[in-house]
Formats: structure tokens, sequence, C-alpha cells
């Protein structure tokens, strides 16, 4: 079973120190919450998370023990996935040309599309209910339609870690409900799903484990419970928040200011 | 866009072939376009095929010696500059980019200049497109070593530099060109030049810019996918495992080939690279390994065809092909502005 670890990785970008030894394990199967402020740092763990933004010191972000660092560029990108929060689309591609891109890191530069490429775009563009846009072009979408459109594409790799920043930023209730579904039934099949979110109250839902972060450090990990207390949210947050339950026992919070 | 492939092609051949045919035929000896495929026929196919003994030796001259490595070259440059356009624009994310972003245009028009007031054109035919291709590698070598930091080097930064000593190159051309305007045949060797035409190029001009028009096209479809994923950012196409400082070398190095083989043989000619590309794309859609094949074919068509034009349209002497590309390729580069603000989606 493939672990990701960042072993007190940090990460600056000019001469600013943006990521302060940052300590965290996905494993198969967990689907994990990314929170903290804006700023706090969580974009930054998922870029070094996935090997995009180098992480110091060198070989202080590790696949199955293995420093990212020396992996090749399209070894990583076969196993994990990273949806940025940009869901810019360039150029009038399809969507379906924009899913199959998806498949780059698994072909040769002259290999034709394989059985094996067509049934994985086949499968990413169903799992993200957008076969009946397949032939539209992608940059007409709505913001929603796009983000879902960029999740396919991701999906098409078959990566076993798939890190999302901020996925439901543009989404309309239920699209953002579908695609904490999806992340729930990818988690659920085995994938690692790693979501860096504001959304509190989803974060509650549905995440198996919350990485709490502030001013570039992982303040605490663990269980919702454990991690948003109403001190840490008072600290963090600078809010207090009532709980009251849902029909299903949940709690949900209704959050005001200090 | 897929479907459209097959009739795309299947219009822009004949085209293309036509247009060979009667590029040369016409000129200042019109020739009927029989003598040109019996000279075309009598030089590959078996012997006893074509009648020989109907072409004349003077149309054999003109069409072997002149009006064929004519066409060929204007072939070359056409697609030479067509896909180092789909390269910029890909690469710099903006459907408005053109060959000469990153300098290289600039620093061959340069290598040239330094060529003819060097007096090295005068001494040796393929001086001349030497030193713009050496132009063309160095002048990208700068505007690379300008943008880099840290072995990184953003679009951004790599569009600003080459802007910038694409400005510099041309004001130490036109420098060059000042202080030499005593020598008039000189100045207007260099004038001419500088506006781009095709006259007077021989077999020694194709093969000096075909290979490398070759070489770059190889490099470009080489690179096709990679540059599919480039044109949705940077850091998108490193999550897909392009390793994006490399292939960013590497398709600037290829533009700088292109561009540098095309301005050699036939000086600065705009608008190709620019509008081509462009005009292909609304058709064909933006993937690039369609694109790229697509728009080397229609830019050798538009160039031949533009060549015709610069040396029919006011005899007996020519205008120069930049000017007739510029004065064709505006008005389209125009329509399609107009178009693009008018439409909601962007090229």
């Amino acid at each position: 079973m493939s672990v990701l670890e960042a072993r007190e990785a940090s990460v600056s970008r000019g001469q600013r120190l943006i990521l302060k030894q940052a300590s965290v394990s996905l494993a198969a199967g967990e689907l994990v919450a990314l929170v903290g402020p804006n700023g706090s740092g969580k974009s930054t763990l998922l870029r070094a998370l996935a090997g995009l933004w180098p992480a110091s010191p060198r070989g202080s972000v590790l696949l199955d023990d293995r420093p990212l660092d020396d992996l090749p560029r399209r070894d990583i990108a076969r196993r994990i996935a990273f949806v940025s929060q940009d869901s810019t689309i360039n150029f009038a591609y399809t969507v379906e040309e924009i899913v199959r891109m998806g498949r780059y890191p698994h072909r040769g530069r002259f290999t034709r599309e394989s059985g094996a490429d067509r049934e994985a775009v086949r499968l990413a563009i169903a799992r993200c209910d957008i076969a009946y846009l397949a032939e539209r072009n992608a940059n007409t979408l709505s913001g929603g339609e796009r983000q879902r459109v960029l999740i396919a594409r991701s999906l098409a790799v078959e990566p076993e870690f798939i890190l999302l920043d901020e996925p439901t930023a543009n989404l309309d209730v239920e699209h953002s409900l579908e695609v904490l579904d999806l992340c729930r039934t990818l988690a659920a099949s085995g994938q690692v799903v790693v979501l860096a979110t504001h959304d509190l109250n989803a974060v509650v839902r549905y995440a198996s484990k919350v990485v709490l972060i502030h001013e570039g450090q992982i303040v605490s990990t663990g269980s919702r419970e454990e991690v948003l207390s109403q001190r840490s949210l008072e600290q963090v947050f600078h809010v207090r928040a009532d709980t009251v339950s849902d029909g299903d026992g949940q709690p949900v919070y209704i959050f005001h200011r200090l | 866009m897929k479907r459209r492939i097959p009739l795309f092609y299947a219009l822009l051949v004949p085209i293309l072939f036509v247009s060979a045919v009667v590029a040369m035929a016409v000129g200042s000896t019109s020739l009927g376009w029989e003598t040109v495929l019996r000279v075309v026929g009598g030089k590959f196919l078996p012997s006893g095929w074509v009648d020989a003994t109907r072409v004349t030796q003077a149309d054999q001259v003109i069409v072997w010696l002149i009006r064929i490595p004519r066409v060929l070259v204007a072939a070359c440059v056409g697609a030479g500059l067509a896909s180092s356009g789909v390269i910029m624009q890909a690469l710099f994310r903006n459907p408005l980019a053109e060959p000469s972003l990153v300098g290289a245009g600039a620093g061959a028009v340069l290598g040239g200049v330094i060529s003819f007031v060097a007096g090295w054109s005068v001494t040796s035919v393929i001086s001349l497109p030497i030193a713009a291709m050496t132009g063309a590698l160095l002048a990208l070598a700068l505007v690379y070593a300008m943008a880099t930091r840290g072995g990184v080097t953003p679009v951004t930064t790599l569009l600003l530099s080459g802007v910038a000593a694409g400005s510099l190159l041309s004001a130490v051309s036109s420098l060059l060109l000042s202080v030499n305007i005593v020598n008039w045949q000189m100045a207007q060797d260099i004038v001419f030049w500088m506006m781009g035409g095709l006259d007077a190029r021989t077999w020694t001009h194709f093969w000096l810019c075909a290979p490398f028009v070759l070489l770059g096209l190889v490099a470009a479809m080489i690179q096709a996918r990679d540059l599919d994923l480039l044109q949705q950012g940077e850091e998108t196409a490193a999550s897909f495992g392009v390793d994006v400082e490399s292939a960013k070398r590497m398709l600037t190095l290829t533009t700088a080939v292109l561009t540098g083989a095309s301005v050699a043989v036939a000086g600065l000619v705009g608008f190709v690279g620019l509008v081509v590309p462009h005009a292909v794309r609304l058709v064909l859609g933006p993937s690039n390994r369609t694109l790229l094949p697509a728009s080397a074919v229609a830019g050798a068509a538009f160039l031949i065809l533009c060549d015709l034009a610069a040396r029919t349209i006011h005899q007996p002497t020519e205008i120069r092909l930049g000017i007739v590309t510029a004065l064709l390729g505006g008005p389209v580069f125009i329509a399609l502005l107009i178009r693009r603000y008018r439409d909601v989606t962007v090229g």
C-alpha cells in the first residue's frame, strides 16, 4: 500500500518561508481535509506533496519512502494528480480533448491511444457526470462544469493520490456535494484524496482525517473532533462556533465573529 | 473538429499543388502549365514518359533553375514560419503570439545585416543565410539567459526579454544601416532584404533552408503533446508529467531554428506566423498534433501565393514579399481580432 509523506518539509518562495517543517502522512483510503485560513499554506503543502514545488531539505517529501526529488516527473504524475484552484482552460479544446490530456504520463510520444487509455477517459468522464458535455468547447463552460472537467482530467490519470485545491470553491450547492461525494467514492475505492477547503461543514461530513494548518505550520492532525475544537477555531480562524445537530446526528457549525 | 481534417487536406493539397504550378508558369516570361509539368516530369519520371523534345533549353532553365527553387523556398519559408507561430502561440498561451517574440527574428536580421556590412554576402551566397541562422540562435541564447533565474524561465519574463532584445537588436541593425547609407548599393540590398523577398533564390537557398525547416517540424511534432499541456499552463503541464523547463528550452530552440532558417533565405516576412496558425486553429481546433502539420501546409500555400502576387502585381518590378504578406495578412488578422472580440470564446 502506497504512502505519501512529508517529513519536516519546508517550502520557501523568494525570501519567505511559507511552509515550516510540515509532517503529514497519507495512506490508502483516506479522505484528508486540509483546513486553515487564507494564506495559511494549504495550497503550498498540496504543491509540495505533488512534487510541484521543491521542499527543503531535499528528500523531505517521500512516496513509498523514496524522495520525490529522485523520481522522474512522469513517474510522479502517474501516481499523484493535482487539481489546481485555477480552472482556466486556454484555447478552444473540446471537453473530451481536455480529459484525454490526462493520459499524457501513460503514453509514449508516438504511441497511439490504447484501449486502456480510452477506458480510463470514458470512466473519468462518467464519474464526473460530464458525458453530455464531451463535444463542447471547454472554454464556453460554466465555472462548475469546468471544475468537473478538470477533475475528470486528473481522474483519467488513474492516480493513487489525488490532491485538490479548493475543488468546491466555484461550485453551486448541488455540484459541490457531487464533487465531495465523488471524493468519498474515490477514497472508498482505495485512492487517497486530499482536499484543501474552506468549507468546514463539508469537512465534518466527508473527511476521515483533518489537518489544520496556520501560518505555515501544521497545528494539528487527527479526527474532526480533535482538530476542530472550539479552542482551535477561536485561535486559528478567530471565530466562535455554535454546533447544532442535523437530521443524521451530524454536527453543523454556525460561525460567529469573536 | 476532427472530422474536418480530411476535408481540410482535400482542399488544401490541391491548392498547394495548383498554386505551385501556376507560380512556376507565370512570370516575366509566361510558360504554359504543360511546359512546367514537362520539365518537372522530365526530371523525375523515367525517360520516355515525357515528350522532352517539346521543352526548349530556355524553358528548362527558367523552370528548373529559377522558378522551381523560388517556389520551393517559398513553401519552406511559409511552412517554417507558420509552424514556428504555432509553437509560440501555444507556449505563450496567446493566439496572437508570433515567431519573432523570442527575438530570433531580430537576431537573424542582425546576422544578415552584419554579413552585408562585412562584405561576406558578396563573396559567398551561403554567408548570408549562415549569418542569419547564427544570429537567430545567439539572440535566443541571449534572451534565455536574461529571462532565467535559478534554472527557471517564466514565460512572462521570456516574453518581456524577447521583446526587449528584439527592439535592441533591430536598433543595432538600423544603426548599421544608417552608418552605411553612403554605400548606396549595399544599403539598398539591406533594406530590400529586411523587407523580405524571394528574388534570385537558387537551389542552394533551398538546401540551406529545407533541412532546418524539416528538422524543426519533426522536433515540433515530437513535442506536440507537451505543447498541448503547456497551453494549459506550466503548473498543469508539470502536474501531468511534462518536464516544463526542458520542454520550454527545446521548444524555443525549435522556433529559433524554424524562424532563423526562414529569415535566412527570405529576409523578414511578417504575419505568416501569426495569421496562418490562427486561421487554421479556427478550422481544425487547437490540438497541436493536428495544427502543426496543417499550418505548415497552409503556410506553404499562403507564401507561394503571396510571392506570386509580389512578382506579378506590379511588373516588371517586384513588390517586396514582406509587404505583400502584411497587406494580405493584416486585414485577415484584423478580421480575426474583431471576430474574437465579438465572440465570447477565446481563440
